[in-house]
């Protein structure tokens, strides 16, 4: 069996037991290649099907092309289609981009509180009307106990503690040194009520993976990651304040593999784009402790 | 290219991240920048540089010098790609280092040459051979802190290599090495002109790559049967992971445990051709000819191979990780392949030290030890010997929320009849649960619910006692009860004739089952009894887990030991109940002096 089989069957297997363990299951969909790969693993596991709902937590800073290509792809592959907001600070502009906060402050403005408040249920949520092709407030507010997500653990180095199926409390808190056991394909899938547990399934992978598989399956990614024509392009998607291009001349899934491989990046970290990491020693660490992806 | 998961082990602070690191830096496998980060953070928190930084990523890590969580690192040889796991040594984190071993197919054991062979180099040594980890390669480290002596590196090798014969672990290789100053490590060293060995580098290029066990009969737990009738699909896939064997379109199957069978129509895939063929390691699914009634936890074989075992008795080999002793009576839930079926420890067999291979005899099993146990499951599975079939003879115990342990199936045993015990009509699980854990209710009273069974001859002083008790108790704001026998006689169990043959266990089952109830209240309950004897507490222990039952005997003679206290007569009320604070204090029953 060859790598990339061999990282598709793993986590085709691990996302079959969160269906199986989770009444109220759902997956984090950033947009981003590593969320896409994620989905369409998803529709591997259950044969063209994603059963259980996407939740996209929009910042209202994502590049234009980002939502267009959500939507898109949401209403082509039938998909549960929800998005929640920070309506409050979006009003009140605290962010980073209005200069009222920090760029670290800024994500735990619109993505972590969010995150949290809408998988608790708390905030409302907008849910993908397919008849009509509109968000529409959500009446379901039962909290989510099961969340995918497709962090991977070459990313950056808190990552690479990660387990696959990674419990949180009450407050999203990651307890690094209470972790539980996992082995033999054996997953924590029994928690206490008020708790719940983050799933984990592209761990294994790595930058070059992600894109070889996409190659691979064909998979439609947003077109911000190739050169558009004038020699830049987005190795990693987040918000546009806070996410630079780099600069590349790689016009397709190929051409990417090569620079990773051999070329200019072989040897360059993946999120070096990404301002908000460079704030503080340990700063991604300190966001994702309190909930951050 | 092919794929390698390696996991490094071995003590605390014997260098297993300054090795990976090292390795990682010296194979040119570290992004830009990375390294120069590293010493800045160093100098900036005037720390010397070490390699060790470049794994121990967590703020906590580099603060305390050790390894919390096994990290995950990649690199490449020409030959194949590495994922390198780096195990925590310390031993409060074995259930980390277990996490980290599991997934891996060959593993690298660093000693300390200084310091020499030590708890956890033995311990997980012997973990690494129950995981069924065969390919070790043993790093004799920090050579450079006993300048290089080849004695020294041979001394070490030899005391060890003595250990992992006793678990059945031949190494590949024994390699001087020094992480920090990166001899052997991805270089032959100047330093150690007598060794001839490999590399570690080289050495990870010589482990076998396993290959998944295609050849071995048909096994698929199933994880689910799905019907997806949105968008018309029609189509119930029976999908799992396919653990050993092949699997074709028109092959009979047999669902086990039930032994159902029928028929393979087709196999199903999403983006590629349906394949005609399946085999091990293949997260499969498949429609079935004719639709029989088959669920999660089945284990799926083909007609015509070797069967799997069927049985609701199993002799097991466990070690155990949870942080309450793993003991019989109490329930606990087994995870095999995607069953998950309730138990109870029918015989602890004997007790191993991982440690220093003591086996002794006990009815516990302590945090990080390794035990062979007979377990009673509540009903029959299918499994194979792990002997036979490692891929599904090998398990997980829950206790509660949490993974407390693992282990592999050692036997099959025969169903018994069930011993006279358990043919008590006993309740266990109360049919509806309150959503307030526990945990909650202590925190809130600031006590655990236990009971406290004041036992032993008439006259003694058991009531006086059991009085003062509750009156102190009381005045200290627990929350308390004391339930004398008399009320058990005139009310619950006034029903009970005096003369019937039942009295003496039915009475003892509904005082149990009213104490539950308290306990699940939150309650400190205290009664009194006269003569219990081992076999009525461990009746009483069947409703309630041990570590919510304490024990005192009051008189000369305990009889059988057993009980937690032992006080010879209560000549002084204030003594006897200080002495019974003491043990309540021990166990955490109550948290503060008073």
């Amino acid at each position: 069996m060859e790598h990339l089989e061999k990282l598709e069957n793993t986590s085709v297997h691990i996302l079959r037991e969160a269906y199986a363990s989770f009444k109220n299951l759902c997956m984090l969909w950033s947009i981003g290649k590593d969320s896409t790969v994620l989905l369409w693993l998803a529709r591997k596991a259950f044969f063209g099907h994603v059963p259980f709902p996407l939740i996209h937590i929009d910042t209202h800073y994502k590049i234009p092309e980002m939502i267009q290509y959500r939507d898109r792809l949401a209403l082509e592959w039938k998909l549960d289609m929800i998005y929640g907001e920070n309506r409050e600070a979006l009003d009140q502009k605290q962010t980073f981009p209005d200069h009222r906060t920090t760029r670290i402050q800024c994500c735990k403005n619109l993505k972590t509180e969010p995150l949290k408040q809408v998988l608790s249920g708390a905030w409302p949520r907008h849910r993908l009307n397919h008849d009509t092709g509109k968000y529409e407030l959500d009446r379901n507010t039962e909290p989510f106990t099961g969340v995918i997500a497709g962090i991977r653990a070459d990313e950056e180095g808190s990552r690479s503690k990660e387990r696959y199926f990674s419990p949180r409390d009450l407050d999203n808190t990651w307890d690094i040194g209470e972790q539980p056991p996992e082995f033999w394909n054996q997953y924590k899938t029994d928690f206490a009520p008020g708790t719940h547990i983050r799933i984990h399934p592209l761990l294994d992978w790595t930058e070059v993976d992600i894109w070889e598989y996409i190659g691979k399956e064909k998979i439609p990614v947003v077109p911000l990651y190739f050169d558009q024509g004038d020699g830049r392009r987005y190795r990693s998607l987040g918000c546009a304040p806070c996410t630079n291009p780099v600069e590349s001349t790689a016009k397709n899934v190929g051409e990417i593999v090569a620079e990773l491989k051999s070329g200019k990046f072989s040897r360059v970290a993946e999120r070096s784009g990404r301002a908000q990491d460079k704030e503080d020693g340990g700063g991604l660490e300190e966001l994702r402790k309190q909930g951050y992806m | 290219m092919e794929d390698m998961n390696i996991v490094i082990v071995g003590h605390v602070d014997h260098g297993k991240s300054t090795v990976v690191g090292r390795l990682l830096a010296d194979t040119d496998s570290l992004p830009e920048g990375r390294l120069e980060q590293v010493r800045e953070t160093c100098k900036r928190n005037a720390k010397p540089f070490e390699y060790a930084f470049l794994l121990d990523a967590l703020k906590d890590e580099q603060a305390q010098g050790i390894t919390i969580d096994a990290a995950r690192c990649f690199f490449k040889t020409r030959l194949r790609n590495y994922m390198i796991i780096d195990a925590p040594g310390h031993v409060e984190f074995l259930k980390n280092m277990v996490t980290g071993a599991s997934r891996a197919e060959a593993a690298l054991l660093v000693i300390d040459a200084a310091e020499g062979i030590r708890e956890n180099t033995r311990r997980h040594g012997y973990l690494l051979s129950m995981l069924g980890i065969r390919q070790v390669a043993v790093l004799v480290n920090k050579m450079d802190l006993v300048a290089y002596d080849r004695l020294r590196f041979e001394k070490t090798v030899q005391e060890y290599a003595d250990f992992l014969k006793r678990i059945g672990i031949i190494p590949s290789a024994y390699i001087p090495t020094s992480g920090m100053e990166g001899d052997n490590i991805a270089r032959h060293s100047a330093n150690t002109p007598w060794f001839t060995g490999r590399t570690v580098l080289e050495e990870l290029d010589h482990f076998q790559s396993s290959k998944p066990p295609v050849s071995q009969p048909f096994r698929m737990p199933v994880q689910g049967v799905y019907k997806f009738t949105r968008k018309g699909d029609n189509r119930r896939i029976i999908a799992g992971t396919i653990e050993s064997g092949r699997l074709q379109a028109g092959e009979e199957v047999v669902f086990y445990p039930s032994g159902k069978t029928s028929r393979v129509r087709t196999l199903e895939g999403f983006n590629r051709e349906t394949p005609q063929c399946l085999e091990a390691g293949w997260a499969a699914g498949f429609t079935l000819e004719e639709q029989i009634y088959v669920k999660r936890g089945d284990l799926v074989c083909k007609a015509g191979e070797p069967r799997p075992r069927v049985t609701s008795r199993v002799k097991v080999n466990l070690f155990w990780l949870g942080k309450e002793p793993l003991v019989p009576k109490k329930e606990y839930v087994l995870k095999l392949g995607t069953a998950k079926m309730g138990f109870r420890i029918e015989e602890i067999v004997r007790v191993l030290d991982a440690a220093t291979l003591q086996a002794g005899k006990r009815d516990w099993v302590a945090r990080h030890e390794v035990a062979e146990c007979i377990l009673k499951l509540k009903k029959a599975i299918a499994f194979d010997q792990a002997w036979e079939l490692a891929q599904t003879g090998r398990f997980v115990i829950v206790d509660r929320y949490e993974i407390a342990g693992g282990g592999i199936v050692d036997e099959a045993l025969e169903e018994q009849p069930a011993p006279l015990r358990e043919r008590l009509p006993l309740r266990h699980e109360p049919g509806e649960k309150s959503v307030i854990l526990p945990e909650e209710r202590a925190e809130r009273y600031n006590q655990r619910a236990t009971l406290i069974v004041i036992t032993g001859p008439e006259g003694v002083g058991k009531q006086t006692l059991a009085r003062a008790l509750e009156k102190k108790l009381f005045e200290e704001g627990k929350i308390v009860y004391f339930w004398g026998t008399g009320n058990v006689l005139s009310g619950a169990s006034a029903d009970l004739g005096k003369s019937a043959n039942n009295r003496r266990p039915e009475q003892l089952r509904r005082m149990t089952e009213v104490a539950r109830i308290l306990l699940d209240a939150g309650v400190i309950l205290i009664i009194t009894a006269a003569e219990l004897s081992p076999e009525d507490l461990a009746a009483i222990r069947t409703v309630i887990e041990a570590g919510r039952i304490e024990t005192v005997w009051v008189g000369e003679e305990g009889g059988d030991s057993g009980y937690d206290l032992q006080i010879p007569a209560v000549n002084s009320e204030e003594t006897a109940v200080g002495a019974v604070k003491e043990l309540l204090q021990d166990r955490g029953v109550i948290f503060k002096a008073w």
